[in-house]
């Protein structure tokens, strides 16, 4: 059953229902609509009446700290934040010419990007339907612009296909969807599908997988000007004399599957990763610092948390200066905790013990970003790539092509490398200039020996080494989301958690900020009953 | 009706042609919808003690096995008394702890054990008692040996 719009405009009516029912059933009948179903965002939470008084210490100004501090403060608490860091933003960063990051172990990176250029270490594409984040973007002024994600045109590489020789996107996942429908077709033409296809549905089950694998007329995938027109042509079309296209070979069944290609298919159609994705203008530092904008009187910055105590009237937390040097209470009524489990768990506390225990048992991920600035776009002029993804079975796992100034002249920043598991691990334990080194030999694979030559100065950031996370984000299983999300969720008294940990969108800005959202609502309700 | 399967076909396929060397794929947990690379890693496993060290624990207890401290602390192997039974860094290295993960899903009960043994003896610690694959199994959570 749908509900019908029709007499009065969608809009009218979801405006009534939401009068009369509230978010929760608005939330329902726009579901039920076709709308909404992608996100849990209702909207800015809209809290106000604090109690007289009343005040929160917000523990990390990453984007879930700073959120709840601007939330809080428009519903009439007094607020301060606590940052373990001189810069505000957490894990949403960019690394710019002229900035300096020293990892744990003490190297010190001097980062030599151009002007304008830039690395993001952590968050680097935002999704479509991340509401929240693209709504506080619009609300706090930081401008968005497409991020390229799916470039057909860019590789694919294996070293277990193709001679271990990097293969078009386009023609790699042309193959593969040519050969399954063609496998397909037999098995309907052997009848091995009668039983579970009616006979009319086989016909059109047919034509679609004719049309959809680019078929010829007797249902084979082969060389030929249908498969070209996905795969892509040896002479391509053009005018006059020459202009009659010639068709591009379709490679052997064995090393498409050898490519793995289909991991690089299912990945983009996993709704995280479906296009429309978006940047900010200048690099996702951007949306930290608009954040910051909001809420930088709040925040004291190089405070390094050491003791959380919360008693019947309030929350004591002690920190060391680690600029100034000294140790420092601060004093509230309640608490918001967004310090990455791994660090809070080596925090004295008195939080109950179960909420000890939920805090213990979440481990990290690690992750390895490594941003290269080379002296020109050659992936551009040399290889008419603009913007999106190269993959590899190498370490280093993709390499990505700038989404902005393109076609410019002058240097620009690729990410070299954005390595997980245990290509991450292998990145991370080495120096600075060991990763660059292995950057640029994995790279290589797709850009040859100009890949060396126009390069410039580069950077990295292995989260295993990020003094103040430990770690990427949090790694949570089924078996530990069913003994402890919820006590890690739960208001323990007079302090709350919130970040991308608390949230079943982990490892997104988006995850952090509905976590917020969702723990300053519950939080201020505790208030106003104490 | 006539049994088909493409997927049972491709698998028959791949094992077939599963190449000699040791190759470790890349794992992504099952919960981890996080932001990803979205490809696959066709990675040499590292197989000596030496050889897991420097390419996984190295990465947060750094090559001289001295960990390192900033808003809180990855602790030093090196010099570390705590060793002296091999049952707690095997445990460790299985179940993990805080922010470390366990690691079952990237390294074997022989890869577990050759590195436990590599840190016992190097980095100043000097336990010589070999660590074995049982050494490992019989901690709960590890996966059978071969």
């Amino acid at each position: 059953m749908g509900l019908s719009a029709s007499g009065t405009s969608r809009r009218e009516l979801l405006t009534a229902i939401g009068l009369v029912g509230g978010a929760a059933a608005l939330y329902q009948a726009m579901t039920t609509m076709g709308h909404a179903a992608e996100t849990q965002f209702h909207g800015p939470p809209n809290l106000s009446g604090a109690r007289p008084g009343s005040s929160v210490i917000v523990l990390g100004a990453g984007l879930a700290g700073m959120l709840a501090a601007y939330e809080l403060s428009k519903a009439g608490y007094q607020v301060r934040i606590l940052e373990y860091q001189n810069r505000a933003g957490g894990r949403n960063w960019s690394l710019y010419g002229g900035d300096t990051y020293t990892e744990l172990g003490g190297a010190t990176q001097h980062v030599g990007f151009a002007q304008g250029n830039y690395l993001n270490p952590g968050p680097w594409r935002i999704p479509h339907h991340h509401r929240t984040l693209l709504h506080y973007c619009k609300s706090f002024g930081v401008a968005l612009e497409p991020f390229i994600q799916f470039n057909h045109n860019a590789y694919v590489h294996s070293a277990d296909a193709f001679g271990g020789k990097p293969q078009r996107y386009r023609a790699v996942a042309a193959d593969f969807e040519g050969n399954v429908a063609e496998l397909l077709s037999k098995a309907i033409d052997q009848k091995a599908l009668d039983a579970d296809v009616s006979p009319e549905d086989r016909e059109k089950l047919l034509e679609a997988l004719r049309g959809w694998g680019m078929l010829d007329k007797d249902m084979r995938y082969v060389t030929g000007l249908e498969s070209s027109e996905h795969r892509g042509y040896d002479r391509p079309p053009g005018g006059g004399v020459n202009g009659a296209p010639t068709p591009s070979t379709v490679s052997g069944f064995h090393d498409v599957l050898y490519s793995d290609v289909w991991k690089n298919m299912s990945f983009f159609m996993n709704q995280e990763f479906q296009t429309t994705m978006f940047q900010p203008v200048g690099g996702m530092g951007m949306i930290g610092k608009a954040f910051a904008r909001q809420v930088q009187p709040l925040i004291t910055h190089n405070a390094k948390v050491t003791k959380i105590a919360q008693d019947q009237q309030g929350v004591t937390v002690t920190f060391l200066d680690t600029a100034g040097g000294g140790v420092t209470q601060a004093r509230a009524s309640f608490c918001v905790c967004t310090i990455p489990l791994g660090v809070l768990n080596q925090i004295e506390n008195n939080l109950s013990p179960n909420l000890q225990t939920a805090v213990a048992a979440v481990p990290y991920s690690n992750s390895v970003k490594i941003g290269l600035e080379f002296k020109r776009r050659f992936w551009e002029e040399d290889d008419f790539i603009y913007g999106g993804h190269s993959f590899t079975s190498q370490d280093i796992g993709l390499v990505s092509y700038p989404n902005n100034r393109l076609f410019g002249d002058g240097p620009a920043v690729m990410l070299g490398a954005f390595a997980s598991g245990l290509g991450a691990y292998r990145l991370a334990g080495m120096t600075p200039q060991e990763r660059i080194e292995t950057a640029l030999t994995q790279g290589s694979v797709f850009h040859g020996d100009t890949y060396r030559q126009e390069y410039s100065n580069g950077a990295s950031v292995a989260w295993a080494r990020v003094p103040w996370t430990l770690g990427c984000c949090a790694r949570w299983s089924e078996d530990t989301r069913r003994e402890h999300y919820q006590t890690l969720v739960a208001v323990d008294d007079r302090v709350v958690l919130a970040g991308e940990h608390a949230s079943y969108v982990g490892c997104w800005m988006e995850g952090a900020l509905l976590s917020s959202i969702d723990a300053i609502t519950r939080l201020h309700q505790r208030a106003l009953e104490a | 009706m006539r049994s088909f399967s493409i997927g049972a076909q491709l698998a028959a396929l791949a094992l077939a042609a599963t190449p000699a060397v040791a190759l470790a794929q890349a794992q992504t947990p099952p919960q981890s919808r996080g932001d990803s690379p979205g490809g696959s890693n066709i990675l040499r496993a590292p197989v000596t003690g030496e050889q897991v060290y420097r390419q996984v624990c190295q990465a947060c207890h750094m090559a001289d096995a001295k960990g390192g401290s900033g808003a809180a602390t990855i602790p030093a192997l090196a010099n570390n008394p705590r060793l002296s039974a091999a049952a707690y860094p095997i445990t460790l290295v299985v179940k993990g702890r805080g922010a470390m993960p366990g690691f079952t899903d990237l390294l074997s009960p022989a890869q577990i054990a050759n590195v436990v043994g590599y840190i016992r003896t190097h980095f100043g610690n000097t336990y010589p008692k070999p660590v074995t694959d049982g050494d490992v199994t019989q901690i709960e959570g590890a996966k059978p040996a071969g």
